[in-house]
């Protein structure tokens, strides 16, 4: 099925907003990092990693999932919690590590949640995976209606878990969707150093689950083949290995260059949002007028957020030994 | 298999081995909550290695008592997510020495999800281990492995050292809201093949549901010289320990840690100020383990109440040998606790 003009426009909107806040969270980061790059100073400390050039898989995905899914995300999370609706301003306050945020200043960027969107992260490589088919399994035993997504990069399918956790979603035909984003790295090493198998949605064969590979970084083909995932899992069909082809226009966190890929590979790469913008234009999705103030107003959004998170508190400091037990 | 013969009496009055109390406690929980369910290896078909399932198959249905593949890194993580959504699993680990395969989904994931989500998320996980050597396992079926959970903040760790203990802190466990262990010695289970219990591990058990507040400490004697702490079945050799000693005029204490986390500090440091000398007996390694954080206790509150430096009876720091006379000279038996209270009894204690 393809994308009406309502759902092109919330995939645009997810992508551009996602893509706002990175940038707005770029200029941050780099605050109090120069000349000399400190990962622990400037208002926004810690790894950043970033997701340049990933939003069209969260944004194709996250427009098939209502209320009653859940979502996992990684280490790289700000499209996936962007498209899957988390809290905008509590996410940026969260970032800076305010009271406001999501956790209250506990999380950071790798550990973003919201129960209110059954949403979370896990920042270690391939471990979203059992707590999201866990998420799939509870809906299945109490016959709520619901399914679980969990987002991995390539590298996790190298990982124990995810073949661990692929065979028991086969097994007991889970309502769970594995997208694997695949940016072609982990870290510095490529997908073709790493992996046995041009593509991992190959592997689905050996759960006797679902497999698709999606080429071009296309919000409207990642759409068709999210829905045909959606849909099995919702008809109780079973899970899906969904492989979405994108690229990770950054490094693989602020501060690296990404001097180990060769630079055609650099030069070749695209940027999906300027394209899908171009094309909802000339199909005539959306006028110019419209787009402006599309754009407008997700960019008073983000300028919100952010001001929201610079400008909130600090928890206090004792507020550590704070919600270890329920 | 692993059915004990020792169970005696009547409903009303009962002495049960801690394997039939424990799983009292599950059964009873599993008919209370609708939300509860089993998952691990071999429990719904063979009623778990240890038996901790025996029967709940036939009750519950293999929808609620899950046998899984050999993925324990994948199944703790379903269970954790299912948690997450609602569900309050039970995680049948058999060894303790296995949480080695899935220790990041433990203690990366199921412990620090509810603090990183700033208590979005609760985790109302139990896991039911085994743990424990004596009985020529060797290395990687031995381990008891305390220190290496406990030292994981988000964690409580119980240890039950006879089966009145075993009901009420697999009930403190499952009801709790967060990922709870509740470990047993395999010698203290009542495993048909692994000998008859030790008598003191029997007890008499309500047929009731009842709790054991966590951190709670127990007396199991009480004494005036020394104080000897232990928990799961170094509480037995201590109280053995104690017997002993007290044919030589030498009155001792028996503490039972009963909680590992959270660790009754007050109870340990009350005991030993009234006796001035400890004991510690237990059967993880010594170093970074149980034992020295029962002397931390006392070195931080005040360290002037002991007449004689504390002794550890732990594990030596090598991994557990095969061979009979090589791991009988490591275990913290009897001999090693009477050894270690008389040392304390010397003017200076053990030098």
């Amino acid at each position: 099925m393809k994308p009406t003009r309502d759902q092109r426009l919330w995939m645009y909107e997810a992508m551009y907003r996602s893509r706002r806040l990175d940038d707005a969270v770029l200029a941050a980061y780099m605050e109090g990092k120069t000349p000399v790059f400190h990962m622990g100073k400037g208002p926004l400390p810690g790894e950043m990693h970033q997701s340049f050039g990933q939003e069209p898989c969260a944004a194709g995905v996250c427009v098939h999932l209502g209320a009653d899914d859940a979502v996992g995300a990684g280490h790289r999370p700000h499209h996936v919690a962007i498209a899957r609706g988390v809290n905008l301003k509590r996410m940026a306050a969260e970032l800076f590590g305010k009271r406001t945020g999501l956790s209250g200043g506990r999380g950071g960027h790798m550990h973003l949640y919201d129960a209110g969107v059954n949403f979370f992260c896990s920042g270690i490589i391939a471990e979203g995976m059992g707590p999201g088919a866990g998420m799939a399994m509870a809906r299945k035993m109490t016959g709520k209606p619901g399914i679980a997504v969990a987002f991995v990069g390539d590298g996790a399918a190298n990982q124990g878990a995810f073949h661990e956790v692929m065979n028991m979603v086969g097994l007991w035909k889970l309502p769970f969707i594995c997208v694997i984003e695949d940016n072609k790295y982990g870290v510095s090493v490529s997908k073709k150093d790493s992996t046995a198998v041009a593509h991992n949605a190959d592997r689905a064969s050996a759960y006797a689950v679902a497999g698709e590979y999606v080429p071009g970084n296309d919000p409207d083909l990642i759409f068709e083949a999210a829905g045909r995932a959606v849909e099995r899992a919702r008809c109780g069909e079973g899970g899906t290995i969904l492989e979405l082809e994108t690229e990770r226009l950054h490094g693989h966190f602020i501060g690296d260059s990404g001097a180990y890929r060769p630079e055609e590979e650099r030069k070749a790469m695209k940027d999906p949002i300027p394209s899908y913008r171009q094309r909802l234009l000339s199909d005539g999705a959306v006028s110019a007028t419209d787009m402006a103030a599309l754009e407008a107003r997700i960019q008073s959004q983000v300028d919100e957020a952010m001001k929201f998170g610079r400008e909130s508190e600090y928890p206090g400091a004792s507020e550590a030994l704070e919600r270890l037990y329920a | 298999m692993a059915q004990s013969t020792a169970d005696t009496g009547t409903d009303s009055e009962r002495t049960l081995t801690m394997a039939r109390a424990g799983r009292e406690a599950v059964f009873s929980e599993m008919r209370r909550n609708p939300k509860m369910f089993l998952i691990g290896e071999d429990i719904a078909k063979l009623g778990g290695v240890f038996g901790t399932s025996i029967g709940m198959a036939e009750e519950f249905g293999t929808a609620r008592v899950i046998d899984t593949p050999i993925s324990e890194t994948g199944f703790i993580g379903i269970a954790t997510g299912a948690a997450m959504a609602g569900m309050r699993p039970v995680v049948e680990i058999a060894f303790v020495d296995f949480i080695g395969v899935c220790f990041n989904a433990i203690f990366n994931f199921a412990a620090k999800t509810h603090y990183m989500s700033g208590g979005q998320f609760k985790v109302p996980l139990t896991f039911m281990i085994g743990y424990g050597g004596g009985y020529n396992d060797a290395a990687q079926h031995s381990q008891t492995l305390f220190a290496t959970l406990g030292h994981v903040p988000g964690i409580k760790i119980v240890t039950p050292a006879d089966a009145y203990d075993a009901k009420g802190l697999m009930h403190s466990c499952l009801r709790d809201d967060n990922l709870t262990v509740w470990m047993v010695h395999k010698r203290l289970w009542g495993l048909g093949w692994l000998g008859f219990p030790l008598p003191t591990a029997l007890a008499t058990v309500p047929a009731h549901d009842f709790t054991i507040p966590f951190g709670q400490s127990r007396v199991w004697r009480e004494g005036s010289d020394v104080t000897l702490v232990g928990l799961g079945l170094t509480v037995h050799n201590s109280l053995a320990a104690a017997e002993q000693l007290a044919a030589e005029g030498i009155s001792a204490e028996v503490l039972d840690l009963r909680s590992v986390v959270p660790l009754d500090r007050e109870g340990i440091f009350r005991s030993v100020a009234k006796t001035g000398r400890l004991v510690v007996a237990d059967e993880d390694y010594m170093s970074f383990g149980v034992t020295s954080e029962v002397l931390a206790v006392v070195a931080e509150r005040d360290p002037s109440v002991l007449k004689a430096p504390a002794v550890r009876v732990a594990y030596p720091d090598v991994p557990v040998p095969f061979s009979r006379p090589m791991e009988d000279f490591c275990l913290p038996n009897v001999e090693r606790i009477v050894t270690a209270a008389r040392a304390t009894m010397k003017k200076g204690g053990k030098r």
